[in-house]
């Protein structure tokens, strides 16, 4: 399945972790796991539905990304958020 | 070292306490992230890439190895097991959790420290000379005068909504380790005329978008007008600064706008206002209490040890590298101060994990009489070493990898976190870094280089001090990708400068090899013992425009 | 409007014309230094008690001669983060002795309010549903300060008794 489209990304807000949202109205820390929209309709239901959180105190700074495929995999567009996404390029031996 | 009494102790807990109260509210809904922003940034509490992020001062850069114990426990217990020591005498945690930021604020608390006003815009985290109170070329201390500065400055009621941050420097030394000149007030502690040791102030330098140096406005100023003549230049700078373009609004601009003469007739017209107030005037025995707790450490009488130590090193040539790179003479015979250098091949500049940390405090014990130090370029220094210890510290500083010996070598890098972790970069600074780092590791090589600062921003902010590197590196993003801008020239130092743009911009993997171009040039061009900068500063941009760009000049170039 | 002083709602005789084009007679009135500046005879000849409502970038240096004219000085706070009111506030009780309210206005936030007090507030017009729960929230929050403003709270470095290491 392609996995192009647009996803939402924010900060949870309890403890700062990057989240996306899930199809259910959760929000999940695995790329995968997130909803895709797949048009411009979908991602502003998306959206509206992340502001909503944001608005309960769930999550800060909810915003729409590009999603592209990478060898299948979703991959954020912009570089900025792939790191979002993927965590620093530095220090992975310090995870956890 | 200034430790809390019952009056300071109570200030951090009821600020520990509010801060509380705030969280929970906002964890509650009562407060909206609008609401909340300014309060969580006032207690040092940013929202980044990946997480909240807490910064930590360390006043002047004093810290006790009881303090650095807890900041381990922080970095297990609250975070992923390190900190980032940054270019304000800071330490930043990476991954804080919101719901537990009270806790951590009262873990620090606990060991006299605190955030308060390591953001927002207000008098932030007062930074001085690393080797205070130790260095050789030292005039005074400027320590008892940094906290002086620090109580003043903390809950101003009148300062704490300034049109932008606001950040003061103080040096004692007349070789500046502290960026005096490039803070928003810069002081060095001078004697007039007649021999009286004063302040000689600096205003309106900082980084940034629009770069300055500062300029002096008062060439001597007496030690009991320091607060009044602080509080005229905020005062003139609260109500004059600009508040319509963020961008715009620190001190530097206004003056700028207004010529230091102007700003310098303003400020005094001021001052000759409040000069003698009460209020601003601190009792004698007020500066005596802060100054004893500075006083020299319980020193043994010790006699030079040069000697032994020279025949150490003959028979080690890598300790005898490390000593002419990490260790500084030390006002007292018998001592050394020895600089830990937080920059070893591929480390990220300013990292310290939690084990690190904890064997650095033991061997503060051991070796340095429980005191470290943390300096503006990303480094740690212990002030108080014995000379016929130095081996013994080297060899347990190679255990914990902080005995590089690179210190003011080119591999001493400064890097902000950049894009790695900060919301505000454009491009990736540590990376960088450590590409450098890998590129340039025969030790020797180093050495013969010498004096070489390179300092790299992830963006126009400059928290990585490019502008003032000897090589300088700013990150930038072109459509989507990172490339580096290199300026040659700066300097932070006394004779401090900014640097000039080499050329267009470069992408990452050009950056090690455009280094070692401009190093191999300085090598060739070089008389005698002449720094890279001293040379730069001779020949000029276009002999290293040519050996970077080579048959490939710059566009704009190409057009003239 | 919702009106706090020493924690407490208070009523508001005032009325603030600063923004109107006809000024309400037989009423006291707040109004702005323009409308002083240009009606100055036609108020004082009213006999109506007056307030002065300053912008945050009008220093009241601007009109020290006539403070004496006013019961109330407010001062506009158009944003919470722009602080020019507090020197503002300091000047008028420090410098040109103003013993008449002075009152914030415009974006006061609860968490400013104890700075505010120390610059020489008295009255606050606070955003917010509950005026008198934001104070009692501060309240004690600091019982220490480092610095001396007008309001007579000594500094930590007064009350200390020499003590050291």
């Amino acid at each position: 399945m392609d996995p192009t489209g647009q996803m939402v990304l924010a900060n949870r807000l309890a403890d700062g972790q990057v989240v996306f949202l899930a199809t259910d109205g959760s929000w999940v820390e695995d790329i995968a796991r997130g909803a895709l929209a797949r048009d411009a309709v979908a991602a502003q239901r998306l959206l509206a539905d992340a502001q909503l959180a944001e608005s309960r105190n769930v999550v800060v700074e909810p915003y729409l990304i590009d999603i592209r495929d990478a060898a299948g995999r979703r991959q954020p567009v912009a570089f900025r958020e792939a790191i979002r996404a993927a965590g620093p390029t530095v220090r992975t031996d310090l995870e956890g | 070292m200034y430790r809390y009494d019952e009056f300071d102790h109570t200030l951090v807990a009821e600020r520990v306490a509010t801060f509380r109260r705030q969280v929970a509210r906002r964890l509650s809904g009562d407060l909206s992230e609008d609401q909340f922003k300014p309060l969580r940034l006032m207690n040092g509490l940013y929202l980044q890439l990946h997480a909240y992020m807490l910064r930590v001062n360390i006043p002047y850069g004093c810290l006790s190895s009881r303090q650095l114990r807890q900041l381990a426990f922080i970095a297990r217990r609250y975070d992923r097991n390190f900190g980032h020591f940054t270019t304000r005498q800071n330490i930043q945690y990476n991954w804080i959790k919101l719901d537990e930021t009270p806790d951590v604020l009262a873990a620090l608390a606990a060991v006299e420290m605190n955030a308060m006003q390591s953001s927002g815009n207000c008098v932030r985290n007062i930074t001085a000379d690393q080797f205070a109170g130790r260095a050789q070329d030292e005039i005074e201390d400027p320590r008892p005068w940094c906290e002086l500065i620090r109580q003043w400055s903390i809950l101003h009621p009148e300062f704490s909504y300034l049109p932008r941050k606001f950040k003061i420097a103080v040096s004692g030394a007349p070789q500046d380790r502290a960026a005096v000149k490039l803070h928003d007030v810069g002081l060095y502690l001078r004697p007039n005329g007649a021999g009286v040791i004063g302040f000689e102030v600096i205003v309106g330098g900082g980084q940034g978008r629009l770069p300055y140096v500062g300029h002096t406005i008062r060439e001597w100023l007496a030690k009991e007008d320091l607060l009044s003549y602080l509080e005229a230049i905020l005062r003139i700078y609260n109500l004059g600064g600009r508040r319509d373009n963020p961008q715009k609004a620190r001190i530097k601009v206004q003056v700028n706008a207004l010529g230091a003469e102007e700003f310098r007739r303003l400020v005094d017209e001021e001052w000759e206002q409040i000069r003698f107030t009460p209020q601003l005037t601190v009792p004698r025995a007020e500066i005596e209490r802060i100054t004893a707790y500075f006083a020299d450490p319980a020193w043994e009488q010790l006699t030079d040890a040069s000697a032994t130590v020279a025949r150490q090193r003959s028979a080690d040539p890598a300790f005898d590298v490390w000593n002419r790179a990490n260790v500084v003479a030390h006002r007292r015979p018998g001592y050394a101060i020895v600089n830990l250098s937080l920059k070893a091949p591929g480390i990220a500049p300013g990292d310290l994990t939690a084990d690190q940390m904890d064997k650095v405090a033991e061997l503060t014990d051991r070796f340095s009489l429980g005191e470290l130090r943390v300096s503006h370029r990303q480094n740690l220094v212990f002030p108080d070493v014995q000379q016929v210890d130095l081996q013994a510290l080297w060899q347990a500083l190679q255990g914990v990898s902080l005995a590089t010996p690179n210190i003011g070598t080119l591999t001493d890098i400064i890097a902000c976190p950049g894009l790695d972790f900060c919301a505000l970069a454009n491009a990736r600074a540590i990376p960088v870094a450590q590409d450098i780092g890998r590129h340039f590791t025969d030790v020797a090589a180093l050495q013969d280089i010498g004096e070489l600062t390179i300092n790299i921003s992830g963006c126009m902010n400059a928290c990585g001090h490019h502008h003032v590197g000897h090589i300088g590196i700013l990150g930038v993003e072109k459509n989507g990708l990172e490339f580096y801008q290199l300026t040659l020239g700066g300097s932070s130092g006394e004779d401090a400068s900014l640097g000039d743009r080499l050329g267009r911009s470069i992408s990452a993997a050009e950056v090690p090899v455009a280094i070692e171009a401009i190093v191999t040039r300085y090598k060739a061009l070089r008389e005698g013992e002449e720094r890279f900068l001293d040379t730069y500063r001779r020949v000029g941009l276009e002999p290293f425009k040519e050996a970077v760009y080579g048959q490939n000049p710059p566009r704009r170039q190409a057009v003239a | 409007m919702a009106l706090i002083r020493e924690g407490r709602l208070v009523p508001d005789p005032f009325t603030d014309a600063s923004g109107l084009e006809n000024l309400p007679a037989g009423v006291p009135l707040i109004v702005s230094l323009e409308q002083w500046q240009t009606r100055r005879s036609a108020l004082l000849a009213s006999g109506q008690r007056l307030g002065l409502r300053l912008k945050s970038d009008q220093p009241p240096r601007l009109i020290a001669a006539d403070l004496g004219y006013f019961s109330v000085i407010a001062l506009e706070f158009p944003k919470y983060r722009d602080g020019r009111a507090y020197t503002h506030a300091r000047m008028l009780r420090e410098r040109f002795k103003f013993a008449g309210e002075i009152r914030a206005v415009g974006d006061v936030l609860q968490e400013q309010l104890h700075f505010m007090h120390r610059c020489g507030f008295d009255t606050f017009d606070v955003t917010g549903p509950d005026p008198e729960k934001a104070w009692r929230t501060i309240a004690g929050d600091h019982t220490v300060a480092y610095q001396a403003t007008g309001d007579g709270q000594p500094r930590a470095l007064d009350l200390r008794k020499g003590t050291g290491p």
